[in-house]
């Protein structure tokens, strides 16, 4: 792969969330929660600050709970491999409004840009498929972007799979709310559920 | 995931059927487990279940993960697993602190009470410690008659009070594993 070709990542983010409407976002530590802060915060956002390998198995919960909203999973190559077991749970459970994202830029990021395996390795596509999400592909190209953050809406075709892959870039910070509680409770009221 | 012995149907414990009772009177919806023999009754009531999801993982951790999204989504779960699997656990249950959402886990034990297998023993030791370090409250129940109330009370300080619990199902309750006749 060409490396000049690879996309900006906020671009990427900014695009799939453009037209989100009520769809629930959880962002992978590092990087990623802070591409969708960037992209606007928004009470349907779920941030992670920690929880390394979590992602997707939140978003699994969210989707298995909400089953009429789209959830879309945005994390980072580092992070799916650290949780690339949940990518087997999915693939068992099949919720058709889940949708996970990886930004992948081989590295690192947040840690002094150290190779991750999918530089070397690790193909996710093929994880995921082998994993029971026979949607799985990449994308390449911002049209190929835009087209399937119209695709996330629908909630009766998932589970689905795409890595992108990024630049390696490290962008400016743009901080989310790091408070846990404030996240939950925020999502939970934005979809009807009142605190203890 | 290891068999125990198979008891002869008529033998059969009531408790797991009285946790399954429990679970259903607190509108328990989503349930993660890594199999283990001393749940196996109980993982067959959730699986058909039509008011619950049972949710293999591949890892304990992931079960952890999962709740936190489903009480972000409305609803609650619970966490089977055996005591091996706790300490896969460690970094994830920060999250029970972080949104202090409703938390309950049912643990089986293994590598005390007649344990076989010294490969359980270490862990075994240290799960109710481990748990206690990350800020979860443990209960035990450790003979059939006593596994009702304290399930009830972990289920209700869990989902009433967003009190992290874990209750750990002693191996004197269920049995230990046999390998050898």
């Amino acid at each position: 792969m060409s490396k000049a070709n690879l996309l900006e990542r906020r671009s990427v983010v900014s695009s799939l969330l453009a037209q989100r409407k009520d769809a629930v976002v959880v962002g992978g530590l590092g990087a990623s929660t802070y591409d969708i802060a960037a992209a606007g915060d928004h009470d349907r956002n779920f941030y992670l600050w920690g929880a390394m390998g979590g992602a997707v198995m939140i978003g699994l919960g969210i989707a298995l709970a909400q089953p009429d909203l789209p959830v879309v999973v945005i994390t980072g190559d580092g992070e799916m491999l650290m949780g690339i077991g949940s990518l087997a749970t999915v693939g068992l459970q099949k919720p058709e409004n889940l949708t996970i994202v990886v930004l992948d830029n081989e590295v690192y990021g947040e840690t002094g840009g150290q190779a991750s395996h999918t530089a070397a390795t690790v193909d996710l596509i093929g994880v995921a498929r082998s994993c029971g999400i026979p949607d799985a592909r990449a994308i390449a190209t911002m049209a190929e972007v835009e087209a399937f953050a119209g695709e996330v809406q629908d909630v009766s075709s998932g589970p689905r799979f795409a890595s992108i892959k990024i630049d390696s870039a490290n962008l400016e910070r743009v901080l989310s709310s790091r408070d846990g509680q404030f996240t939950v409770t925020r999502i939970r009221g934005a979809l009807g559920f009142h605190p203890i | 995931m290891h068999a125990r012995t198979e008891a002869p149907a008529e033998t059969a414990p009531s408790w797991p059927e009285e946790i399954f009772g429990i679970l259903q009177r607190f509108d328990v919806r989503q349930v993660p487990y890594v199999p283990d023999a001393g749940h196996s009754q109980l993982i067959e009531r959730v699986l058909g279940a039509s008011s619950m999801r049972g949710i293999p993982l591949t890892t304990e951790e992931e079960g952890v993960a999962l709740l936190a999204g489903a009480w972000a989504g409305g609803q609650r779960g619970v966490l089977l697993m055996q005591s091996s699997g706790v300490g896969n656990c460690v970094n994830m249950l920060s999250l029970t602190q972080i949104f202090r959402f409703p938390f309950l886990t049912l643990v089986t034990m293994r590598g005390e009470w007649g344990e076989f297998n010294p490969w359980q023993v270490p862990m075994g030791s240290t799960t109710q410690g481990v748990f206690e370090l990350c800020g979860i409250k443990v209960l035990r129940a450790s003979h059939p008659d006593e596994v009702r109330e304290v399930v009830e009370a972990a289920a209700g300080q869990a989902y009433n009070a967003c009190t992290p619990t874990a209750v750990l199902l002693s191996q004197r309750l269920i049995g230990a594993k046999v390998f050898t006749k």
